[in-house]
């Protein structure tokens, strides 16, 4: 009997590279990760292939190195493969050149991608594999979580027959994130369409010294264009290879494909070309369009390369007047995509040879760049346009374009899904819990009998309070419907306040039923509604239920996760399964899931459901509106017009409707848009003590939300305060009278609590209170409005008044880095925070993809802003990889206009005022007081410059911005800086150039879900790593201090604040290349983040994390560089790492390995404190000189 | 000399064992212990609730930002499966100690849950414990729980564990009853095979400059051995159970005195942190010299010698120390009426 699952596309199709495999080189990237993390678990977990054996699973440093050593396993004649997408299986076409140029049989599957253009998409279309069409790998396409199983076997059966390698490709998130029920290819399917003399024939075709030959050889203009035609047989020879192994399919599951596949009407007028998902959209609207009586048709297109012209033309119905080839994918400046002109060229070339009779019209469009939506009302507009006399020669689908016209109307209203399907949509917060709870429920209702089930998830671009979006489909049938559910019985709104902030019941089907987790008890929620909403409840005749689901979970001992309350809600009023039946289900998946976990997990867990039973309550909803309540707009009404309009629109969850008019054309996009957006996710936020505070400034240091701010201020400012904005006397020498303020601006606060753990003020003795402290936050949001405005009115304080060398004065400074979508209580973002209050106004930021490219540049609000006078940090991502190598370009440019300025300002010096000049040629600009006399200086120059006219005078005013000194930062996370980036990294630090790169050392790659990095401690369990990371954490600082000419510093601020204040200004200072290596604790360390400074402290006692700096100028005085600026350690290894989980689950799951591994990871912690002790009594001379002869920025 | 002696059916190289300590945490610490000497070895108690509350915490952290974000479906890689939860990680420090140790290793547990008790300890057994201590703990400063249900809670767990296990199971019991006499023949009914007095409940410290609970150990000294002694002696020929006394063992004669009390092994936990696992070679050496010294050939032979005889009066035993103890105080402080 045919096994059945419900996997998502990545699982489908790892499920089969896996069993298909000996090796899996892998490298983590966006949406593909999935792939190479399922591998690496089950070869953890010594799961075997179709073989029996287990594949070998290793993590490269890039996917250009996983490339490599796939390249390398391939000619050792190891069946291999890997996983990518986008800009990864961009690194990797050189070897795809080479490894197709030596026929060598192997499957790369790709979770297709966008690729980094004018921003860069984490989401789906083709633009990544249409990037490798060239490359002479085949490409196989498959367009459901179905055929991404399938054709995952037809692709490695394929490669080994036809020795040409293959990029098996599915659509990123919208396939590969998608769950669907799939019928699972067992082992004997596997082995007969793979069978084992193809895989000895590939071993035959090896290196090996027994039977010595030489492949790779360069070769000159007399052989190498005949070699390069050598291999025509073999891609002649593929597309039937591809169909036979297609056919084989269908013999062993009854499941057809072909190389082309064409649906519809037999005599269609109208067909449509298409490849990936969208085939599928096409399709079901195609069958629904020819029910109605339409001549129409797709052609869905699996094989893309070797291109299956013949298969195309077979296909195609003689009686197409018009085609139209869509692709998922824009090739700027092109006659037209890549399918397109393949098809036009088959179709034309037919025709003009005699092969064909006639030429149909045959049209190009684009649809879905990174996952645009692309439905079945899309689908019949296109059909529409080319009904139109002069179908429309290139078009766009699913966009408004308003500016090159390319847009075809569509009727959004158009639906084709059947009645008997099932439709919910839940709106969530991230941490909930819901997406987990529906991908359980998907799984519990699949698991029935003849049901069909289909889920997918949509989130937005914040790691704290971010919403998600469940789309669930259940039926009897398989569920062909990529696309978002667009009428839903069912709304689960998770979090009531989204009713305020999305339109979320515009997805309600009439007659449906909305569940509402809300803290109001049951007869207080009508009234709670905003006009909107209870107008809509009305008008489409919506059962209202409710339920405290934060209070159930937790009276259950589960604070925060409502996930299983509001499963149980939904099954027991959706009607999906009758109820009893249902909460059994549900406690039978708890029991399944948790088991594992403890008894205790699964109790709770199993407490929850019975008493969300006995907390859900219908609304009653009475006839007419009770409110006038309107929620507030979504920007305030003053902000700039490009916030009010674009900003707000893609806040609001409307983005698609913004034509291509209101977007920047080379993505540009305005600073400091986070502060227009109050988010008030958490409901408890800080509250400040004004009478206890000490006004020490460390809980300003450390918020990594910049939601603290100080100020100190005259008493007479006063005037005009708010009665209830807070203000204490300056607690200061020398400014009598002066007042001090802590502003807390509660809209904003995430209610991490790392500022509560960072005060040292113990006001009541015995209790947890401190000078700051979280209270419950509803009482201060809307108070807390006037308080803030007052407190922006008052004046930024003078930076020259202030003594930022202390943390105290740091808190003075105005952070440029604010309210970032970052996780609540991230240990990367005061480091930001740190470095745009110290330099922001002359800073300029490179930034390495990850985990701060997303919460410091993902749209809609981006957090780096200006001030008052407009100045501020300049941002910008290039990739991951070639960060380092971004930010050298960024100086050199600034180096070059620096030089080219100071060179004209010379030859103006008459004109402009010889002593100004002077001043500014000869200013070194690094304490503060020089750098604001100089830019006062530079202001003065511009204002001289108007007067002046002339080449000269022309090419100084351009780049006379450049007299005042930049501050340039390369920062990023350690995936970057130990592993992708590394390369390039060492070699800017060898460069010599006035660059400092900021290191923010999570341990692992954050951003993707915690995969080991080479920061990775011995020890730690990450993914890649799951059976405890067994090699030593590189130590990236004794690497820049080899070059000695390298500042180098490691920092943690949760230890010594004022050694990471110490090491920014050094290293900015510094006129050389400078690096900071920062702890930053973060949520896959699997702590709760309040403790994250806790942990940096013990990181620092236990040795685990020496502070350091290395100070090159030092030598150069004949002072010791090397300064060791942490204690001895204090602790024992284990006393730090086992209040982490990641270290924990080593312990629980495997301790003979964890003891082996902390016995191990203790002697590296010794044996480095005993060299950093050698180091820190040395002589200068016993260190590396620096040997540059003169200041880079001159 | 023979040293031997029997507990819980154990046949023991000699009479010093080291109860649970940070020493007997990992498998080294319990090598270097048996290296020293020691008889037989109890690891730290398994604290099931502290097990329970950290499988949740645990789950809670994996699981609070999954599908949180796009492109993290998670931020952990998946476990293999097993039952046991946060036991595992002891059932495996029980195994390697067992496999390092050529002396019996005791598991000690302290559970929360009438299922706990009993699968946990199938478990512990199952792993190579060679015998249970149960770790029955009451807390002090519960109001509303009376003696009779705190006594009822120990009968039932010692009950359900011991019908679960097979092999020996002893209890490690608090001072503070109102009737430890009685108390201890019904556990022993109820099936345990020997009695550990006493347990030290943690007594946190107050410190007035920073007015604060300082939650720190105090490592016992050797005047705190005079209670189980005490007791040892009373109930020693009374109730026909193994005897093991724990707390204010320094030096051999402190090893000595328990055994002329009548306790089977004496167990050290705070004068092997104080001096290192070779104390226990001063101990058991310096045991075996008193017993020369003192012209015994064997561990029985002084097994008891003070306790109080089966037909004397247990009361009037400790009637004659009491008097004999102010007697003692006047002559040290003068007159204390």
């Amino acid at each position: 009997m045919t096994e059945s699952a419900i996997v998502d596309g990545n699982e489908a199709a790892v499920g089969v590279a896996y069993r298909l495999s000996e090796l899996c080189a892998i490298y983590p990237i966006t949406p593909s990760s999935t792939m190479a993390e399922l591998a690496d678990e089950w070869s953890s977990h010594g799961q075997a292939n179709v073989w029996g054996h287990v594949p070998t699973v290793i993590e490269m440093q890039s996917e250009g190195g996983a490339a490599g050593t796939l390249h390398g396993a391939l000619q050792g004649g190891a069946l291999s493969t890997t996983f990518t997408a986008s800009q990864g299986l961009l690194l990797m076409i050189p070897n795809m050149y080479k490894i197709a140029g030596e026929l060598t049989s192997t499957v790369f599957h790709v979770a297709a991608r966008s690729l980094a253009a004018q921003g860069l998409s984490i989401f789906g279309d083709h633009q990544d594999v249409m990037a490798v069409r060239q490359t002479g790998f085949a490409l196989l396409s498959s367009g459901s979580v179905q055929e991404a199983h399938d054709l995952a076997l037809v692709a490695h059966a394929a490669t080994l027959r036809s020795r040409v390698p293959f990029v098996h490709f599915f659509d990123g998130f919208r396939t590969s994130h998608e769950l669907n029920t799939i019928e699972v290819l067992s082992d004997d399917d596997l082995r007969a369409l793979v069978p084992e003399a193809l895989v000895r024939e590939h071993r035959g075709r090896a290196l090996s010294p027994e039977r010595p030959f030489v492949r790779g050889t360069a070769q000159n203009p007399d052989v190498y264009f005949q070699a390069r035609e050598t291999v025509n047989p073999f891609y002649a020879r593929t597309v039937g290879v591809v169909q036979d192994a297609m056919d084989a399919l269908v013999e062993r599951t009854g499941r057809r494909y072909g190389v082309v596949e064409y649906a519809g009407h037999p005599q269609a007028e109208r067909v449509v070309v298409v490849m990936g998902s969208g085939g599928e959209t096409v399709a079901e609207t195609v069958a629904a369009l020819v029910e109605s009586g339409e001549r129409v048709g797709v052609l869905r297109i699996r094989l893309y390369r070797p291109f299956p012209a013949a298969e195309l033309l077979a296909a195609l119905p003689a009686t197409a007047r018009v085609v139209a080839v869509l692709d998922r994918t824009k090739e700027p400046g092109s006659e037209g995509e890549p399918l397109y002109l393949d098809v036009m060229s088959a179709v034309s070339e037919a025709v003009s040879a005699g092969r064909r009779d006639r030429l149909p019209v045959i049209v190009g469009g684009r649809y879905g760049l990174s996952s645009k939506e692309f439905t079945p009302a899309m689908v019949a507009g296109v059909f529409a346009a080319l009904n139109a006399p002069v179908p429309p020669r290139r078009f766009t689908i699913g966009i408004v374009d308003d500016v090159s016209g390319t847009s075809l109307d569509y009727d959004p209203a158009f639906d084709i899904e059947p009645d008997d399907t099932v439709r919910a949509v839940f709106f969530g917060l991230g941490s909930d819990g819901t997406v987990g709870a529906n991908k359980n429920t998907i799984k519990i209702l699949g698991a029935q009998r003849g049901v069909h089930a289909q889920g997918y998830f949509v989130y937005d671009s914040k790691k704290s309070g971010g919403t998600t979006v469940s789309h669930l489909r259940f039926g009897p049938h398989a569920i062909r419907a990529p696309w978002l559910v667009t009428s839903a019985g069912f709304v689960g709104v998770h979090h009531a306040a989204l009713l305020d902030s999305l339109d979320v019941l515009a997805v309600a089907r009439s007659g449906g039923v909305i569940l509402l987790n809300s803290s109001l008890a049951p007869d207080q929620v009508w009234d709670s509604l905003h006009r909107g909403v209870q107008d809509e409840i009305i008008a489409k005749g919506l059962r209202l239920y409710t339920i405290d689901a934060g209070k159930v979970a937790r009276e259950a001992g589960l604070p925060g996760r409502t996930n299983t309350v509001l499963q149980t809600c939904f099954f027991a009023i959706s009607g999906v399964l009758p109820r009893e039946e249902a909460i059994e289900a549900v406690k039978s998946a708890i029991r399944k899931t948790y088991a594992k976990r403890g008894s205790e997990v699964v109790t709770r867990n199993e407490a929850a459901v019975d008493a969300a039973l006995e907390h859900l309550h219908e609304v009653a909803v009475p006839g007419h509106a009770t409110t006038q309540r309107v929620p507030a707009p979504p920007v305030p009404l003053d902000a700039p017009k490009f916030v009010r309009t674009v900003t707000a629109t893609m806040m609001s969850g409307r983005g698609d409707e913004l034509p291509v008019s209101a977007l920047p054309v080379d993505g540009t996009f305005p600073s400091g848009t986070t502060a227009y957006e109050k988010r008030r996710i958490s409901d408890r936020v800080a509250l400040w003590d004004p009478e206890a505070c000490i006004q020490c400034g460390n809980c300003v240091f450390v918020c990594p939300h910049s939601v603290l701010r100080s100020k100190f201020y005259d008493t007479t400012q006063l005037e005009g305060a708010p009665a209830d904005f807070e203000t204490a006397p300056l607690n200061a020498a020398g400014l009598p009278g002066a007042r001090y303020t802590l502003q807390v601006y509660a809209e904003d606060c995430t209610g991490c609590g790392l500022c509560v753990e960072a005060c040292p003020v113990h006001p009541v003795p015995g209790t947890a209170r401190r000078a700051i402290n979280l209270a419950d936050a509803a009482p201060l949001m809307d108070s807390g409005q006037s308080r803030v405005a007052f407190f922006e009115s008052l004046p930024q304080n003078d930076r020259a008044r202030v003594d930022f060398g202390t943390v105290r004065g740091a808190q003075f400074l105005q952070p440029l880095f604010e309210f970032s979508g970052a996780c609540s209580g991230c240990g990367e973002t005061p480091y930001l925070k740190l470095l745009s209050q110290l330099f922001g106004d002359r800073l300029t930021v490179a930034n390495a993809t990850g985990c701060s490219s997303i919460y410091g540049g993902n749209l809609p609000t981006t957090p780096w802003a200006t001030n008052a006078e407009g100045r501020g940090p300049a941002w910008s991502n290039s990739l991951f990889e070639d960060n380092a190598e971004f930010g050298l370009g960024l100086r050199l440019a600034a180096d070059l206009h620096t030089s080219l300025a100071r060179r004209r300002l010379r030859e103006l010096r008459d004109e402009i005022g010889p002593d100004l000049v002077d001043e500014v040629l000869s200013s070194d600009q690094i304490y503060q007081v020089d750098l604001q006399a100089q830019h006062e200086r530079v202001q003065e120059v511009m204002r001289r410059l108007a007067d002046l006219t002339g080449p000269q005078a022309e090419d100084l005013r351009s780049v006379a911005d450049h007299l005042f000194r930049r501050s340039v930062w390369i920062v990023g996370g350690d995936g970057w800086a130990y592993d992708i980036g590394a390369g390039g990294l060492d070699h800017v630090l060898a460069s010599g150039r006035d660059v400092n790169v900021l290191v923010m050392d999570t341990e692992v790659y954050s951003n993707t879900g915690g995969q080991s990095s080479k920061a990775t401690p011995i020890g730690a369990v990450a993914k890649f790593a799951s059976g405890g990371k067994a090699a030593a954490k590189k130590d990236l600082a004794l690497q820049a201090i080899a070059y000695g000419s390298v500042y180098v510093a490691r920092v943690a601020m949760g230890a010594d604040p004022q050694q990471t204040l110490r090491a920014f200004r050094e290293a900015e200072a510094y006129d050389g290349p400078s690096i900071i290596i920062a702890y930053s604790h973060c949520i896959a360390h699997g702590i709760e983040m309040k403790d994250g400074l806790a942990q940096q402290y013990r990181a620092v006692s236990s040795g685990h994390w020496p502070l350091v700096r290395y100070d090159p100028t030092l030598r150069d005085r004949g002072l010791n560089p090397f300064q060791l600026d942490s204690p001895r350690p204090t602790i024992a290894l284990r006393d730090y790492i086992y209040r982490e989980l990641r270290y924990r689950m080593l312990r629980n799951a495997d301790p003979d390995e964890a003891d082996r591994l902390l016995a191990l990871a203790q002697d590296a912690v010794n044996q480095r404190w005993a060299v950093y002790e050698d180091m820190a009594t040395r002589s200068a001379t016993q260190f590396i000189p620096d040997a540059r002869k003169r200041s880079s920025w001159t | 000399m023979d040293l031997t002696t029997t507990y819980l059916g154990l046949t023991l190289r000699n009479p010093v064992v080291a109860s649970a300590s940070p020493m007997t945490q990992d498998v080294d610490g319990v090598r270097r212990l048996v290296d020293a000497g020691v008889s037989a070895v109890v690891l730290p108690s398994l604290f099931e609730e502290q097990v329970r509350r950290e499988e949740v915490s645990d789950t809670m952290l994996q699981e609070v930002h999954e599908g949180s974000f796009g492109e993290a479906r998670n931020y952990f890689p998946d476990s293999p499966t097993t039952s046991l939860g946060g036991v595992r990680a002891h059932l495996s420090l029980v195994e390697r100690a067992v496999q390092a140790s050529e002396v019996p290793v005791i598991a000690s547990l302290n559970g929360s849950s009438r299922g706990g008790w009993t699968e946990i300890a199938t478990a512990l057994a199952g792993a190579g414990a060679a015998a249970i201590e149960l770790n029955i703990y009451a807390v002090p400063g519960d109001t509303y729980t009376s003696g009779a249900e705190v006594e009822k809670r120990h009968l039932d767990i010692v009950a359900s564990v011991c019908s679960a296990v097979s092999v020996p199971v002893s209890v490690k019991l608090s001072p503070f009853f109102s009737a430890t006499g009685a108390l201890a023949q019904a556990i022993v009914n109820a099936g345990a095979q020997g009695l550990v007095l006493f347990n030290r409940f943690v007594q946190p410290d107050i410190d007035p400059v920073r007015i604060a609970v300082v939650p720190n150990v105090h490592l016992s000294s050797r005047t705190e051995s005079r209670v189980p002694m005490t007791w040892i002696a009373i109930l020693r020929n009374q109730i026909r159970t193994s005897f093991a006394g724990t707390t204010g063992v320094e030096e051999p004669e402190d090893v000595a005195a328990y055994l002329l009390a009548g306790a089977d092994v004496v167990m050290t936990a705070s004068a092997l942190l104080r001096h290192g696992p070779q104390h226990a070679t001063h101990l058991v050496t310096g045991l075996e010299g008193w017993l020369a010294e003192h012209g015994y050939d064997s561990v029985n032979a002084v097994k008891g010698l003070l306790s109080v005889g089966r037909h004397q009066d247990a009361e009037g035993y400790e009637r004659t120390g009491y008097v004999a103890a102010l007697r003692k105080a006047r002559q040290t402080y003068g007159s204390l009426t």
